[in-house]
C-alpha cells in the first residue's frame, strides 16, 4: 500500500524545490532566531542559568502565570463545553451570530482586549462597580490576570468541542435512554467519554496561549512584582534594564514549557484523531 | 440527500430535529443552559467588545475623528499596513510551499515538521520579539556588523515586520496542509498525466480547490499581522511616528491617561477583528456549502 502511494506521488512536480522552500523559510524565521536564545542562556552556565531563573520574583511570576493560565484553562474547559454544547444542541435566536463571535479573542488584537476589560473590571466600570463595594478588586490585581486569560483561551475550548459533538452519534444516545440511563447518567457514560480527548486537547490549547499571553494581561493585572506581574512582563522588565542574559534565561525556561506543552497537545490530538476514527 | 439535510442545519441544530426526551433536555435546562452561556459570553465577550466603541464615542465624534487623523495615528495606521502588507504575502507563499510538500508526498519526518511549522504559536510573543533582539540587537549576534554598515533592524520597520513575519508564520500552512491532504491528488495526477506542467497543475487544478481554505488562512494571518502586540512591543521601541504600529499608538496613549484617543484608536482595530470575524463566517459557509455538493460524489468514490 504505501509503495504504491509513494510511486503515486512522485508523479508530481515540484517536490524538491517546495520542500528546500518550506525548510529554508523554517530555518531562516523560527529555527535560528529560537537557537539564538539557547546559545545566549550557555554563555550564563548551568549555574548562572539556575539562579536568575528562581529568585524570589521569578518564581512569584511563574507562580502567578503558570496558576492563573491553569485556572482560566479550567474555567474554559467548563463554560467552553457548555457553549458548545449549547450551540449544537439547541436553537435559539442569534445563535450563529454568537457562534461567530466566539472567535473574537482570536480576531481582536490584544492590546484592545486588554484595555476594554480593564476599563469594564475597574472599581468604577461597567461589571467592577458591582464587586467593588464587597472589597473584590477584579482590574489591578491578579484576580484581573485571570480575567483577562480567560478571555484569551475562551474559542479553544468551544472550538475543538463543537465539531466532535456535531459528529456524535444520536443513536448512542438513545440506545442509552432506552436502556433507562436519565440524561445525566447518559452525559457522564455515554457523551463525556466520547468528547474527552477533545476537551483535554482544548484545555491544553487554553492553557499554552494563557501561559505566554502579555498583551491583554500587562492592562489588567496593575503589575506589582512578586503580587501581581507574569513572567513575560518580566522579560521585558530585564530587557529594559539592558540585562539581556537574564531577559533570556527566563524565556529559555518558558520555551522549554512550551515545547514540552507542545508535544503534550501533539499526542493528544493523534489521541483524539485515533478516537474519532473508531 | 446530505447535502439537504446539512444545509438544514444551518438553521436547525441536529439534535433539536429529533426532539425525543432520549436526545434533548427539558425546556427548563434547555433555557438555563443557554442561559448561563449567554450570561459567561455577555461577561467576556459582547460587554468588551461593545465597551471599546463606546469609551471611544463617550467624547462625541469630533474628538474621536481627530484622534484617528492626527499624524501620529496616521502613521501607525501607515506602519500596520505596510508590516502587514509584507508578513502576510511572505507567509503565504511559504504556506502553499509547506503544503503542497506535506500533502502531496511522502517522506520522512513529515509529522516532526508539521510540530516544527506550528512552533511560533507556542512561544510567548515577547520571547519572539527577544529572538530577534538577541540576532540583530547592538549586542546580538550580527550587531556589530550591522552597526558597522549602518543597518537598523532592531527599533526600527524591519525589526516589526520579522517579529510579525514569526508570530503569523503557522496560520497559512497550517490552514492548507490539512485541506490538501484531504483533497488528495488525484486530480493533480490527472493533470499531469494529460501534459500539463507545474505551474499549470498548480494554477488551473490545486488553486481552484483551495481558495477557500488559502483565503481563510490569508485572513486569519493579516488580522494577527494587523494586531499584534507582544512581540512587535519587544522590538519597536516606541519611537513616535516612527515604529508605532496601531496596538502600540493604543498602549502609548492610554498609558498617557488619553483614554478616548486609545479607544478611538482601538476602536478601529476591534472594526478589523469584526471585519474579519464577518469574512471568516462568509468563507466557512461558502466552502461548506462546497463540501456539501461535493459530498455525494466523494461517498460514491468510497
Amino acid at each position: 500500500m504505501s509503495t504504491t502511494t509513494f510511486r503515486k506521488h512522485n508523479v508530481l512536480p515540484g517536490f524538491n524545490i517546495s520542500l528546500g522552500y518550506t525548510l529554508l523559510y523554517l530555518c531562516l524565521i523560527v529555527l535560528i532566531p529560537l537557537s539564538a536564545a539557547f546559545f545566549k542562556t550557555y554563555s550564563l552556565g548551568w549555574e548562572g542559568f539556575w539562579n536568575t531563573v528562581t529568585t524570589p520574583r521569578v518564581i512569584a511570576s511563574y507562580k502567578l502565570s503558570f496558576g492563573a493560565s491553569l485556572l482560566a484553562a479550567l474555567i474554559n474547559a467548563v463554560f467552553g463545553l457548555l457553549v458548545a454544547w449549547v450551540l449544537v444542541r439547541y436553537d435559539f435566536w442569534g445563535r450563529r451570530f454568537i457562534d461567530a463571535l466566539v472567535d473574537l479573542p482570536f480576531a481582536l488584537p490584544t492590546a484592545v482586549a486588554g484595555i476594554a476589560l480593564t476599563a469594564i473590571y475597574a472599581g468604577n466600570g461597567w461589571i467592577g462597580q458591582f464587586f467593588e463595594p464587597y472589597g473584590i478588586k477584579i482590574a489591578f490585581s491578579p484576580l484581573g490576570v485571570l480575567v483577562a486569560l480567560t478571555f484569551i483561551g475562551l474559542p479553544f475550548v468551544v472550538r475543538t468541542v463543537q465539531p466532535v459533538l456535531e459528529d456524535l452519534e444520536t443513536e448512542l444516545e438513545e440506545a442509552a435512554a432506552s436502556l433507562g440511563a436519565d440524561r445525566l447518567q447518559t452525559f457522564r457514560h455515554v457523551i463525556l467519554p466520547a468528547i474527552g480527548p477533545a476537551l483535554i486537547t482544548g484545555f491544553a490549547l487554553a492553557f499554552a496561549r494563557a501561559v505566554g499571553e502579555y498583551g491583554s494581561v500587562i492592562f489588567i493585572a496593575g503589575n506589582v512584582p512578586m503580587v501581581s506581574e507574569i513572567t513575560p512582563l518580566l522579560i521585558i522588565t530585564k530587557l529594559e534594564q539592558y540585562d539581556y542574559a537574564g531577559a533570556t534565561a527566563i524565556a529559555v525556561s518558558m520555551l522549554v514549557v512550551s515545547f514540552v506543552l507542545l508535544l503534550v497537545i501533539n499526542l493528544l490530538q493523534g489521541w483524539s484523531k485515533k478516537r474519532k476514527e473508531k | 440527500m446530505a447535502g439537504a439535510a446539512s444545509t438544514l442545519s444551518l438553521h436547525q441544530a441536529p439534535g433539536a430535529k429529533a426532539g425525543s426526551s432520549a436526545t434533548t433536555e427539558p425546556f427548563a435546562i434547555r433555557f438555563t443552559l443557554i442561559a448561563i452561556a449567554l450570561v459567561f459570553l455577555g461577561l467576556f465577550l459582547f460587554v468588551p467588545l461593545a465597551a471599546v466603541f463606546v469609551e471611544a464615542l463617550r467624547k462625541g465624534f469630533g474628538p474621536f475623528w481627530a484622534a484617528l487623523v492626527e499624524p501620529d495615528a496616521v502613521s501607525a495606521i501607515k506602519l500596520t499596513l505596510l508590516t502587514a502588507a509584507i508578513a502576510v504575502p511572505l507567509n503565504l507563499v511559504f504556506g502553499v510551499a509547506a503544503a503542497w510538500a506535506i500533502a502531496k508526498f511522502q517522506f520522512r519526518g513529515k509529522q516532526f515538521l508539521i510540530t516544527l511549522i506550528d512552533l511560533p504559536f507556542s512561544v510567548s510573543p515577547v520571547i519572539a520579539g527577544l529572538i530577534y533582539v538577541l540576532l540583530f540587537g547592538a549586542q546580538g549576534w550580527f550587531g556589530t556588523y550591522l552597526q558597522d554598515n549602518d543597518i537598523k533592524i532592531i527599533f526600527a520597520v524591519p525589526g516589526i515586520v520579522l517579529a510579525t513575519i514569526f508570530v503569523t508564520f503557522p496560520f497559512v500552512a497550517r490552514e492548507l496542509i490539512p485541506l490538501m491532504e484531504a483533497q488528495g491528488s488525484e486530480e493533480e495526477e490527472a493533470a499531469r498525466v494529460l501534459g500539463a506542467n507545474g505551474f499549470q497543475i498548480f494554477w488551473k487544478v490545486t488553486l481552484p480547490n483551495i481558495k477557500w481554505g488559502l483565503l481563510y488562512g490569508v485572513i486569519l494571518c493579516n488580522a494577527r499581522a494587523m494586531g499584534e502586540f507582544g512581540a512587535v512591543s519587544v522590538v519597536s521601541g516606541h519611537i513616535r511616528g516612527l515604529t508605532n504600529t496601531l496596538p502600540l499608538h493604543v498602549e502609548i496613549l492610554y498609558n498617557e491617561y488619553n483614554f478616548s484617543a486609545a479607544f478611538a484608536t482601538a476602536s478601529l482595530l476591534a472594526l478589523l477583528a469584526l471585519v474579519t470575524l464577518g469574512l471568516k463566517s462568509i468563507v466557512e459557509w461558502r466552502s461548506a456549502k462546497l463540501i456539501d455538493t461535493d459530498a455525494p460524489t466523494e461517498n460514491v468514490q468510497k
